[in-house]
């Protein structure tokens, strides 16, 4: 049997080795601190169509994340969704005309939402809501899209 | 009186129910002593604490070889196997993505709950049946020391706190493990390996259930072990019937438990 200080100092080296690991797995893996949208505000924007769109997709501003979609819900008066978009607190100074679009990551990634910046001296605050959207493009309407043009440009010879 | 084998079948569904009752009676009074352990008087506590921290030894910081070498080997294979499935899509910058979420939702616990039960659950339920069965647990009873408080609760405490801890070194070693075969042998690029990962796994989805699942399994695994160390037969046969038993029974109610647990954390969403 090992002498108390040893055992004593193993466990103690035991304990450290599974907290770092946890510490790891929250900052290093995981990314904790980017998750959280520090003293955020909340926005929303109507969409005619969401497509794949989920909630927690990232929305950016210039390529730069800014927040994380909280909430998407249908308005069955308007026969649109709804997408609540959590921005980030540091990210005060957002013009208020500023468009909102569904864009996608690659050609079989995931859906965000891309903000481009207006020109309205006014800036965006809890509440407000995004008057110019694009949706998100749907692949089957575009192949159906191309189809039609291809035949109709065949047809006029 | 003739014995059918609805008889047999009968005798042995009522006989799982009895041991059953007695291994939820013993867990009442193993949880009630555990938790009594950090309250005892003065120096009752410091020596409680002695106990629980060489339990931790022998139950944790030995385990801590095999975790970490099936850690590391756990993820160099999924880092293999993934890097040549997401390769046939394009898909190899996933890899991390792959690697982690594998390792913290489910290899990381599960493993090290099957592993724990093997190297640590085998090794609790042997000393404790051999103690039964050369009769120091009767012994100390006979010098008023209550074996519960010192010799059944510091095992089942520290087999409580070291699993979520192994299983925790399990997943960073293993995504490690995914690092050197995919990054540095396969060619995936370090920041994409890292930042996938980053972007999708989620802390309180996958780190958080993963330790929850790791919990889970301690309190388990380290039930089964000293009940049936406790509850053994004392002799040498019972002895190593109930090391087996221990090892089998909490290998299934880990992964029974793995996927109800899944079901409930996944099934929403």
């Amino acid at each position: 049997m090992l002498n108390n200080r040893l055992i004593e100092f193993w466990v103690g080296v035991f304990v450290i080795a599974g907290l770092v690991a946890l510490t790891m797995l929250a900052f290093r893996v995981s990314n904790l601190t980017a998750m959280e949208t520090v003293d955020g505000y909340k926005v929303t924007a109507r969409f005619n169509n969401v497509g794949q769109l989920k909630v927690k997709a990232p929305i950016t501003l210039a390529g730069v994340r800014i927040g994380r979609v909280s909430e998407i819900v249908f308005d069955s008066d308007k026969y649109q969704a709804v997408v609540t978009l959590e921005i980030d607190g540091r990210f005060r100074k957002i013009p208020r005309d500023s468009s909102a679009s569904i864009l996608t990551a690659g050609l079989l990634g995931e859906q965000y939402v891309g903000l481009e910046a207006g020109a309205d001296e006014e800036f965006l605050r809890q509440g407000d809501s995004l008057m110019l959207t694009q949706s998100a493009l749907v692949l089957e309407k575009l192949i159906g899209q191309l189809v039609a043009n291809l035949a109709s440009s065949s047809g006029k010879k | 009186m003739t014995d059918t084998a609805v008889h047999r079948i009968g005798r042995w569904a009522l006989a799982r129910i009895v041991r059953l009752g007695h291994a939820t009676a013993f867990l009442h009074v193993l949880l009630v002593r555990s938790w009594r352990l950090p309250s005892r008087p003065g120096p009752a506590a410091a020596k409680a604490a002695r106990l629980v921290v060489h339990q931790l030894f022998s139950v944790g910081v030995l385990t801590l070889a095999i975790i970490l070498v099936s850690g590391i080997f756990v993820g160099m294979v999924l880092g293999l196997q993934g890097y040549n499935t997401l390769v046939d899509f394009g898909s190899e910058a996933s890899l991390g993505l792959l690697v982690a979420l594998s390792l913290t939702r489910e290899l990381g616990p599960v493993v090290t709950a099957l592993l724990f039960a093997g190297r640590a659950g085998s090794a609790l339920t042997a000393e404790i049946g051999l103690m039964k069965a050369t009769e120091q647990l009767a012994g100390m009873e006979m010098m008023a020391v209550n074996p519960m408080t010192r010799v059944i609760a510091p095992r089942f405490v520290a087999g409580l706190i070291s699993l979520p801890l192994l299983a925790a070194m399990f997943t960073v070693i293993g995504i490690y493990g995914g690092y050197v075969v995919g990054v540095i042998q396969l060619g995936v690029d370090a920041g994409v390996y890292w930042s996938q990962m980053q972007d999708r796994v989620d802390f309180y989805d996958d780190v958080v259930n993963g330790l929850i699942k790791g919990v889970v399994f301690g309190f388990v695994v380290s039930w089964i072990a000293v009940f049936e160390g406790y509850d053994s037969v004392p002799t040498s046969a019972g002895v190593a019937s109930a090391t087996t038993r221990t090892v089998v029974s909490a290998s299934l109610a880990v992964l029974g438990l793995d996927f109800i647990m899944t079901a409930l954390m996944m099934g929403g969403s």
